[in-house]
């Protein structure tokens, strides 16, 4: 089955984390691509801070684009992969060994993909 | 369909007349592992435990009529595997998995009665990615054969809240691809606890049921023990599989003195003479058996905690101090406020009702809805001779249940 994996953090919560532990992490995390290059489908994309995002959302005479991410929550996303694993067991397994998840406010959701249409069809 | 088609119906006349309790035990010998085996060919547990479930009602009218037919477990397969077929044919999705179904001749009767081939299937309606709501009513229909009714009484929702739960959780495990599997001893501790915690909850929903008593057709405490024991035996080496089972042994053994008459008997006023020997017998044993595993958990500690009771002749001969030790390394496992609450009733009869009661206090903002909070204080602010904050709390208290024996106990305190 194929999960998309989204990286997830709480800016507020990360403010401390110091230059050495980023680099550290950084460091870890391309191992950790490197080691579960066999389940990882799509290694995705990092995204760029939440500060250079810009949304467009539906209005009632058209589109309206704003400045800022869709939703104010205080979690944001900054990546995402895709895995190819037979079940969800898999997926967690993989999940939990992401680095960055020992730092308070980092969390990773995971979603199956829609794979098969025939839903869709009937 | 109908029944009939189902299996040799056989003389039907000549059958006796069943109990509700025999029919129960029945169905909850066969259910898990017909759902299992057509959840593995059927590829959707959906449809498996849709079709088993259809069958269980089939059976239950059929056989409170006309008896229990000679196997009824054959009965049960080949009926649920007739409406598993009936609902593949609908959906065409499904088609490819027919011919697959049709192929087999599976008949759960003639397989040995092994007792590991049931815990893939609890393992996965306990799956952490399921709602804890969720697992226990997925746990009482896919594993146990409970009906939608029957759970609905049992946790108090309307039965239409319990079948949307049901079918949320069953459409999860299949878009999400949660495996009905046992994990892998390395990963088990954390996945065996949620099981065990189900367990637990679904033990003490029977003594929440609505109403009077035990006049419910499905008696959860039984289920409850009955699946702490296929949990024990199948993984024997797991300590707290057999702690939860020595737990809801001594809470059984107890059950005789703790409702009389559908009224329920404070443990101070228990005849302990009702006391079933032999079931607090069985529940030292198994927890014997879990301290030589050397691998303590909070299952084994609430039994050892039970087992303090059980080993007293009264209350004022209770060994409340070792009970304390006990609490306070159970905090160290579990320090949920429910497990503080507890131990306070025993830092009370240790230390008394000021310590006891601050603890009682410091749990507040969680515990607030909760009726036993509310019992607890009532009882530490009648000691300190707080009578009216004490019948505040008890009026709160009374508020908060729903089950009539409950009601009754408290009423009565509070008439004094």
């Amino acid at each position: 089955m194929k999960y998309v994996i989204m990286f997830t953090s709480t800016p507020s919560l990360a403010e401390d984390v110091t230059a050495t532990t980023q680099t550290d992490l950084y460091e870890r995390i391309y191992r950790w691509f490197g080691e579960n290059a066999d389940s990882i489908a799509d290694s995705g994309a990092e995204l760029q801070p939440v500060s250079t995002a810009t949304t467009v959302r539906h209005g009632a005479d058209g589109p309206v684009v704003t400045d800022g991410p869709f939703s104010e929550a205080k979690e944001i996303i900054g990546g995402f992969s895709v895995l190819d694993v037979p079940d969800l067991d898999a997926a967690i397994a993989i999940v939990k060994t992401w680095p960055s998840l020992e730092l308070p406010g980092v969390a990773v959701e995971i979603r199956p993909m829609v794979t098969n249409y025939d839903q869709f069809e009937q | 369909m109908t029944p009939e088609d189902a299996a040799a119906p056989g003389d039907q006349s000549a059958r006796p007349a069943v109990s509700d309790r025999e029919l129960a035990r029945l169905v909850r010998e066969e259910t898990a592992r017909i759902v299992g085996t057509l959840a593995a060919s059927t590829g959707s547990l959906d449809v498996a435990e849709e079709a088993t479930a259809e069958a269980i009602e089939e059976a239950l009218r059929q056989w409170r009529r006309q008896g229990v037919p000679p196997r009824p477990g054959g009965w049960l397969m080949q009926a649920a595997r007739h409406n598993a077929v009936d609902r593949l044919r609908r959906e065409a999705r499904y088609r490819a998995k027919l011919a697959l179904l049709d192929s087999e001749t599976v008949d759960p009767s003639d397989t040995a009665a092994d007792a590991d081939e049931r815990l893939p299937l609890l393992f996965g309606c306990c799956h952490p990615a399921i709602a804890p709501e969720s697992q226990l009513a997925l746990t009482l229909r896919a594993v146990l054969g409970v009906t939608t009714a029957q759970i609905a009484r049992a946790t108090l929702e309307p039965e239409a809240t319990v079948g949307q739960r049901i079918s949320r959780a069953k459409r999860k495990m299949a878009d999400a691809g949660i495996p009905l599997r046992i994990p892998e001893p390395d990963k088990r501790a954390e996945r065996l606890d949620i099981v065990l915690a189900v367990i637990s909850v679904m033990y003490d929903s029977a003594h929440l049921m609505a109403g009077a008593g035990a006049e419910a057709d499905r008696d959860l405490a039984d289920d409850a023990i009955w699946l702490a024991g296929v949990v024990a035996r199948a993984l024997p080496g797991e300590a707290e599989a057999a702690g939860l089972q020595a737990l809801l042994l001594f809470h059984r053994a107890r059950e005789g003195a703790r409702a009389v008459d559908g009224e329920f008997v404070l443990l101070a006023d228990q005849d302990r003479g009702r006391w079933d020997v032999s079931l607090i017998t069985q529940a030292r044993g198994e927890l014997d058996r879990a301290a030589r595993l050397r691998a303590p958990g909070r299952w084994q500690l609430h039994a050892a905690i039970a087992a303090c009771h059980a080993d007293a002749s009264s209350l004022a001969d209770t060994d409340w101090l070792q009970m304390l030790v006990l609490y306070d390394m159970l905090l160290g496992y579990d320090p949920s406020p429910i497990v503080r609450l507890n131990r306070a009733v025993v830092l009370d009869q240790v230390a008394g009702p000021v310590p006891a009661l601050a603890e009682v206090d410091a749990v507040r903002g969680r515990l607030e809805n909760y009726r036993l909070w509310h019992a607890v204080r009532a009882r530490l602010l009648r000691e300190l001779g707080r009578e009216d904050e004490a019948m505040a709390a008890d009026l709160r208290a009374l508020e908060l249940t729903a089950n009539d024996a409950e009601r009754r106990l408290i009423g009565a305190r509070l008439a004094r």
